[in-house]
Order: C-alpha cells, then sequence, then structure tokens
C-alpha cells in the first residue's frame, strides 16, 4: 500500500484540529466541511445525551429498588421511560457510529478527502441538533414532557394532553438529518473509492455502514410520514388513526415498526462492523470469510426491513401473517450467527494480543450472543405469548443494543481513540472498567430477564412484593454498570489531556486510517493512495508496509 | 466503478456523484409517499363503497387540468435541461420560468379545489363531514394529507427552480456544469410522478 511516509518526514505535519479553515474559534467548528471535525462535533453531542439517558436509567432504576413506588409519581415514571427511550433510541444510538466514527473514518478506510457531499454532511449535524434541541424544548415546556413510551402509540398519543407534537416534531427532525447522512455515505462509497479500492477490499466497517445507509435512506421516511401525521391528527384531527373516525391504531403500529425494527439494524450493523474491523487487528489474522461476513451484513439489511409484524403478536394480526412474521425472525438470526461464527473463526489459532479493543469486541459477542438467543425466544410465537410486554423484552433489547451496540461503540473508542486525538488512555484503567461494566451489566440485565420471565410487566412504576429481591439485585447491578461506564469514560477524558503521545499506528493495523498521522491531517492523504492488497493481509502487510 | 474515478475527482466537480446522491434523494421521498399510499390502500381496501362515493364528489376536470398542467411543466422542464445543454441559456430560462409558473398555476388550482370542498363543509374534522360514513372521512382525510404533502412539494419544487434561476442568470449553471439544474429537474419530475398516481386514485376511481 502507498502511503505517505516520505512526505511525512519532511513535512510538518498539520494536524486537522490546527488546521482550522477558513473560520476562526467556535465558527471553525460549526461551519465546518471538514468530516472529521464534524465528527467530532457529534461525538461531543451524542455523548452529552448519552449520560443524560443513563441518568434517566439510573433514577428509573432506583424508582423500582422496592415497591411500593416511594420516589416519584406514576406519571413521573412514565416521562421518565418515554424520555430515556426517545434519547437513547434516537439521540444516540441511531446516529452514534455512522455519525461519529463512519464519518471520520468512512471516507479515509476508502482513501478518500471527504465524503461525497461536505456541505450537506454540515447540513446533517445542524439537522441533528436543531432536532435535538426541539426533543428537548418538549421536555420543558407545554404541559410536560411525553408520556407515551418512545414508540408513540395511537389512540393514546393522539389525546394525551402532554408534549407529543413538539417531541414529534423534533424526531421527524432526526429523520431528515439521517436519511442525508444515509445518502452522503453511500454516495461516498461508490464514487470516492481510491484506485485498487475494490469492493473486496472495503474494510468490513465500510460494508457495515454502506447498509445501514441503505436502510436509513428506505426505512426512515417511512417513520418521517408516520410521525408527521400524528403532528396532523394533533392538529387538524384527520382521522387516519382515529377508530371513531374510521381510522385503525393498528396501521399505525405497522407503519410505527416498518422503520423501527430496521432501525434496530441500523443500530446494530455498525457495531458488527468495528467488530469485524478489531478482531482480525488483534488476531493478527486476516478475517475468516470476509465476503460471509460482508453480504451477510446486506442480508441482515434486507431480511431485517421484513419482520416488524413480530413486534406485533398479540396486538391482533391474521394467523398466516404472524407465522410469516415469525419464520422470517427466525431467518434474520443466520446471518448475524454467520458474522459470530466468522468473528470467532477468526480468532481461532491467531496470534491473539488481548487489548482493551479486543475485550470490548468479546464482550460483543458474548452480550450480543445471549440477546440474539433471547431474541429468537420471544420470536416464536408461543412464548411470545407469554413474554409480549414484560421485563424479558426490555433485558433482551438492552443485551443487544447496550450490550451489542453499546460495546461495539466502547470497542470503537478505545480503537480509534490514538487515531482521532493523538493520544493513548491508560490501558490498565480501560480494562477495570470493561471489567467492571461487564459484570454490572449482567447482574442488571439479566435480573430484568428473569423478572420477565416471572411475568413482570413493563412500564409499571410499581411492582408485587414477590418480585422485591430481582429488582433489588437489578437495581444493584446498574450501579455497578455505572461505576464502570464512570471509570471508563474518565479514563478516556483524562487520556484525552494527559495520555502519552500515540504512535501513528498503535496496534499495527493494516487499514488506511492508521496508515497517516496521529491525528490526521485535514485533507487525510498527502496523495491519494493506490491499493493493491486486502485490508486484512497482515502477511503482505507486515513485509512491505 | 471505473478505478480512476478518483484521480478524475482531484479538483473537479462529480457530475455523476451529484446525480446518483439525486436519485437516492428521490428514493427516500417515494418511500415518504409510499407510507402515505399504503394507508390508502389499506383504506380502501375496508371501505371500497364509501371511497367510491367520496371519489365522485371531487372535480374531475380540475383534477385533469391539473394533471395536464403538471406534464406539460415536466416537458418545459426537460427543454430548459435541453436548452442549457446547447448554451442556449435565455431559452432556458424562458422555459424555466414557463415551468415555475405552470408549478404555480397548479397550486392556485389546487387552493380553489380545497376552498370549494371547504365551502361545502368537507374538511377536516367539520362536523358536515363527521356525520358522513366512516370510510368517505377517510378518505377526504387523506385526500387533504397526500395533495397536502404533494402541494408542500411543488412549492419546494418551485423555490428550487427559482434558486436555479439565480444561477442560470450568473452563469453558474452553464453548458458544462448544469447538473444542479438536471438534479432539480429529476426532482420536478418526482413530484410530477407522484401526481400521475394520486390523480387517478382520488379523482377516478368513481
Amino acid at each position: 500500500m502507498t502511503t505517505t511516509g516520505a512526505a511525512e518526514s519532511i513535512r510538518p505535519r498539520i494536524s486537522f484540529y490546527e488546521n482550522q479553515g477558513r473560520h476562526n474559534g467556535i465558527l471553525a467548528w460549526i461551519l465546518t466541511q471538514d468530516h472529521k471535525r464534524i465528527g467530532i462535533l457529534y461525538f461531543i453531542f451524542v455523548m452529552a445525551f448519552f449520560f443524560s439517558g443513563v441518568v434517566l436509567g439510573f433514577f428509573m432504576r432506583l424508582q423500582m429498588i422496592a415497591p411500593g413506588g416511594a420516589i416519584m409519581k406514576p406519571q413521573t415514571y412514565n416521562s421518565l421511560f418515554t424520555l430515556h427511550g426517545i434519547i437513547m433510541i434516537f439521540l444516540v444510538v441511531i446516529p452514534a457510529i455512522p455519525t461519529i466514527f463512519g464519518n471520520f473514518f468512512l471516507p479515509i478506510q476508502i482513501g478518500a478527502r471527504d465524503v461525497a457531499f461536505p456541505r450537506i454532511n454540515l447540513l446533517s449535524w445542524w439537522l441533528y441538533i436543531s432536532g435535538a434541541a426541539i426533543v428537548a424544548l418538549s421536555v420543558f415546556t407545554g404541559e410536560g414532557p411525553p408520556d407515551t413510551g418512545w414508540t408513540f402509540y395511537t389512540p393514546y398519543s393522539l389525546r394525551t394532553t402532554v408534549n407529543v407534537p413538539l417531541a414529534v416534531f423534533g424526531l421527524f427532525i432526526l429523520g431528515m438529518s439521517s436519511i442525508l447522512t444515509g445518502v452522503n455515505f453511500v454516495t461516498t462509497t461508490h464514487r470516492l473509492r481510491a484506485p485498487g479500492m475494490t469492493w473486496h477490499r472495503l474494510p468490513l466497517f465500510v460494508w457495515a455502514i454502506y447498509s445501514t445507509s441503505w436502510v436509513q435512506i428506505l426505512a426512515t421516511p417511512v417513520i418521517g410520514v408516520t410521525l408527521a401525521l400524528i403532528m396532523i391528527e394533533r392538529f387538524f384531527g384527520v382521522g387516519v388513526f382515529d377508530p371513531a373516525k374510521g381510522g385503525d391504531p393498528i396501521l399505525y403500529q405497522h407503519m410505527f415498526w416498518i422503520y423501527s425494527h430496521p432501525a434496530t439494524y441500523i443500530m446494530i450493523l455498525p457495531a458488527m462492523g468495528i467488530v469485524s474491523d478489531i478482531i482480525p487487528v488483534f488476531a493478527r489474522k486476516k478475517i475468516f470469510g470476509y465476503m460471509a461476513i460482508a453480504i451477510s451484513g446486506v442480508a441482515i439489511a434486507a431480511v431485517g426491513s421484513l419482520v416488524w409484524g413480530h413486534h406485533m403478536f398479540v396486538s391482533g394480526q391474521s394467523d398466516f401473517a404472524a407465522l410469516l412474521f415469525s419464520l422470517l425472525t427466525f431467518l434474520v438470526a443466520i446471518p448475524s450467527a454467520i458474522k459470530v461464527f466468522n468473528w470467532v473463526a477468526t480468532l481461532h489459532k491467531g496470534s491473539i494480543v488481548l487489548e482493551p479493543p479486543l475485550l470490548f469486541c468479546l464482550a460483543f459477542i458474548f452480550l450480543f450472543s445471549i440477546g440474539g438467543l433471547t431474541g429468537l425466544i420471544q420470536g416464536a410465537l408461543a412464548p411470545n405469548v407469554h413474554l409480549h410486554d414484560t421485563y424479558w423484552i426490555p433485558g433482551h433489547f438492552h443485551y443487544i443494543i447496550f450490550g451489542g451496540m453499546g460495546f461495539g461503540l466502547f470497542a470503537a473508542f478505545h480503537y480509534w481513540f490514538p487515531k482521532m486525538f493523538g493520544r493513548m488512555y491508560n490501558r490498565k484503567m480501560a480494562v477495570w472498567a470493561w471489567v467492571i461494566m461487564l459484570i454490572g451489566f449482567n447482574i442488571f440485565y439479566f435480573s430484568m430477564l428473569l423478572l420477565g420471565w416471572e411475568g413482570m410487566p413493563r412500564r409499571y412504576y410499581d411492582y408485587l412484593p414477590q418480585f422485591r429481591t430481582l429488582h433489588l439485585t437489578a437495581t444493584f447491578g446498574s450501579w455497578i454498570l455505572v461505576a464502570g461506564l464512570i471509570v471508563m469514560f474518565a479514563n478516556l477524558f483524562r487520556g484525552l489531556f494527559t495520555g502519552e503521545k500515540a504512535k501513528d499506528n498503535p496496534w499495527d493495523a493494516s487499514t488506511l486510517e492508521w496508515q497517516i498521522p496521529s491525528p490526521p491531517p485535514t485533507e487525510n492523504f498527502e496523495e491519494i493512495p493506490v491499493i493493491q492488497r486486502g485490508p486484512y493481509d497482515f502477511k503482505e502487510f507486515d513485509q512491505n508496509g | 466503478m471505473d478505478e480512476t474515478t478518483a484521480f478524475a475527482l482531484e479538483g473537479q466537480r462529480d457530475a455523476t456523484g451529484a446525480r446518483l446522491g439525486m436519485w437516492l434523494f428521490i428514493l427516500s421521498e417515494i418511500l415518504l409517499f409510499g407510507g402515505l399510499f399504503i394507508l390508502y390502500s389499506a383504506y380502501r381496501y375496508k371501505n371500497p363503497v364509501d371511497f367510491h362515493h367520496a371519489s365522485r364528489e371531487l372535480d374531475v376536470i380540475l383534477g385533469t387540468l391539473n394533471t395536464i398542467i403538471l406534464l406539460t411543466s415536466s416537458l418545459s422542464m426537460a427543454a430548459s435541461i435541453a436548452a442549457i445543454q446547447r448554451s442556449q441559456r435565455k431559452l432556458s430560462m424562458v422555459l424555466l420560468i414557463a415551468t415555475m409558473a405552470l408549478g404555480l398555476f397548479f397550486l392556485v388550482n389546487k387552493g380553489f379545489e380545497w376552498g370549494a370542498k371547504m365551502e361545502h363543509g368537507i374538511y377536516p374534522n367539520a362536523p358536515t363531514l363527521l356525520a358522513r360514513a366512516k370510510g368517505e372521512i377517510l378518505f377526504f382525510g387523506l385526500y387533504y394529507v397526500m395533495t397536502g404533502l404533494h402541494g408542500l412539494h411543488v412549492l419546494v419544487g418551485v423555490c428550487v427552480l427559482l434558486v436555479m434561476l439565480i444561477l442560470l442568470s450568473k452563469g453558474k449553471v452553464r453548458s458544462t456544469h448544469f447538473t444542479p439544474l438536471e438534479n432539480s429537474g429529476l426532482y420536478w419530475h418526482l413530484v410530477d410522478i407522484i401526481w400521475i398516481f394520486l390523480y387517478p386514485l382520488f379523482y377516478l376511481i368513481s
């Protein structure tokens, strides 16, 4: 692979932090068209929302520490779980990996200087911030924050007096941001690959972002129009979801899940891409089944778009539809399992280096497997009747979303941190954070699975005394988890300012982003590289660089 | 994909990329309306007779006139692009103005149509409408939502074309670089095509 090695030693390395561009001060950030600066902007805001989501979740758990509902009133609890859901799903989990790491690394990994439409990229960020601000506004104005749950099911969302229309409008704007980001990444991947960067040589992270972007483009408009209909209903009373006027609330559920189920794949696919990128580096081995992983991502995106009915097994749909949705749900498990087996096969007989990024990937595989297998249980029709709307469901999806996407995101933090900031965190502390989080996570969410299995309904602010022990255990686990999060972020934050200077390629990784300085210069490459090998060709890389 | 693409891109505009981006955006627009078409099909399947009755009350002549207007505007749009490709800037601008005028004409017509319906007490949540059969309430509800969203797209389209007109007059869109105009044309045709589906589904089903 051609790199900028020679030029590097002669010219001073001006990173994108130092090169402000046309504007000064804060404007150099909020008006930037540099994909890396935009990635950092997203980083700051997504993390801010992540913290507020964690705080909300923390208080929900605190409320459930003992029966009696002593800490807050039912209405407060309703707002709390609604906001926790809205913030975590729409402001954190969906945008996090594509907007932070996709923005920062997708162009570099394919050998480009920027995304295809830098100005639209900046617009996406502004839309994200505006949407988030409107959602925040809905919390503090009107008759109080939404209390519908993040799904905004009709007819309740049409009747409740709290601030639903404003929140929904914010989410509509966020959807526009998501669509434009998707358009940008698909076009970038098609048009801006460096010479020799064939589809077979794309890093798997690029493949993952590429499949995700397609889902963003195709699924997000459906929820956009559905949420717009809620607004129209609230203001004009058209009646499309109102039974009194002939509308059908179940149809709302269909429309909602047509987007929101694929959205769970928007959440998990990028994390899978990160894991596929990290594992070969720390196993010093070419990825096992490159094309199988790449294509299974596309397959997940495709089949995953046709399974939304499994959220509605007890809502009232025909038996045939339920059977079909259940079958398709089982089918999606296949490409997911293909990925897991390929990762494990990559580790097999590799020269494994147990650095923090790999540890987080291993946690991903473990937690995602539990999440995936519990998903199969509720995807079968008979158990679903028992498990629907119990704690089992949030238990399952936290294993997938937090255990999968969350730990994938943390893996990305630890893997790309030296490249993004040019400094290294304390690796020992990172391992400690990993241990604490993993323990807390399992105590917390496995208790939720058990609670659901025993019949504890979700979204209740109080419970029967028989659930006391498990609820107490879950709350205890949430404290350990939060402690682990604090250790991890404190460690990263310290590394940001006082960490030792990172080398350009501290992990000896062979993808393009590691062949340029840390942090990268504004234009990424002195010269666009010519690609002559695959992304995980370590033999070739160790010999020829 | 051509492997020399990246080289070609250094310091140059990527017209193919811009077109690809526009097509992807159009795809998402189609799905936006797609959600509403799903609602339409579900409710029409449930209330075929009510939809039939409600549809008879729409003014077929006005609807047909609007269809002709919008189709003609697509023609002038395409001709405007063809003109700038042949370096005929004046002609291109005249055709673009004609397109915008036809778009506005469409909206005015639509406004009259809506106004007439409202005068007869047919608008969302109107007591006279609520007294009717449920399928008819839904039909008119969808009629207002779908033609309204479409009208909004026409309005946005006219604004986009106005920007294009300015770019044309300043020579920023020219025979060697006309992708923005071409992309605006794609958007305009999309708006046209959506109407081609709305027209029979609302006006011609009785």
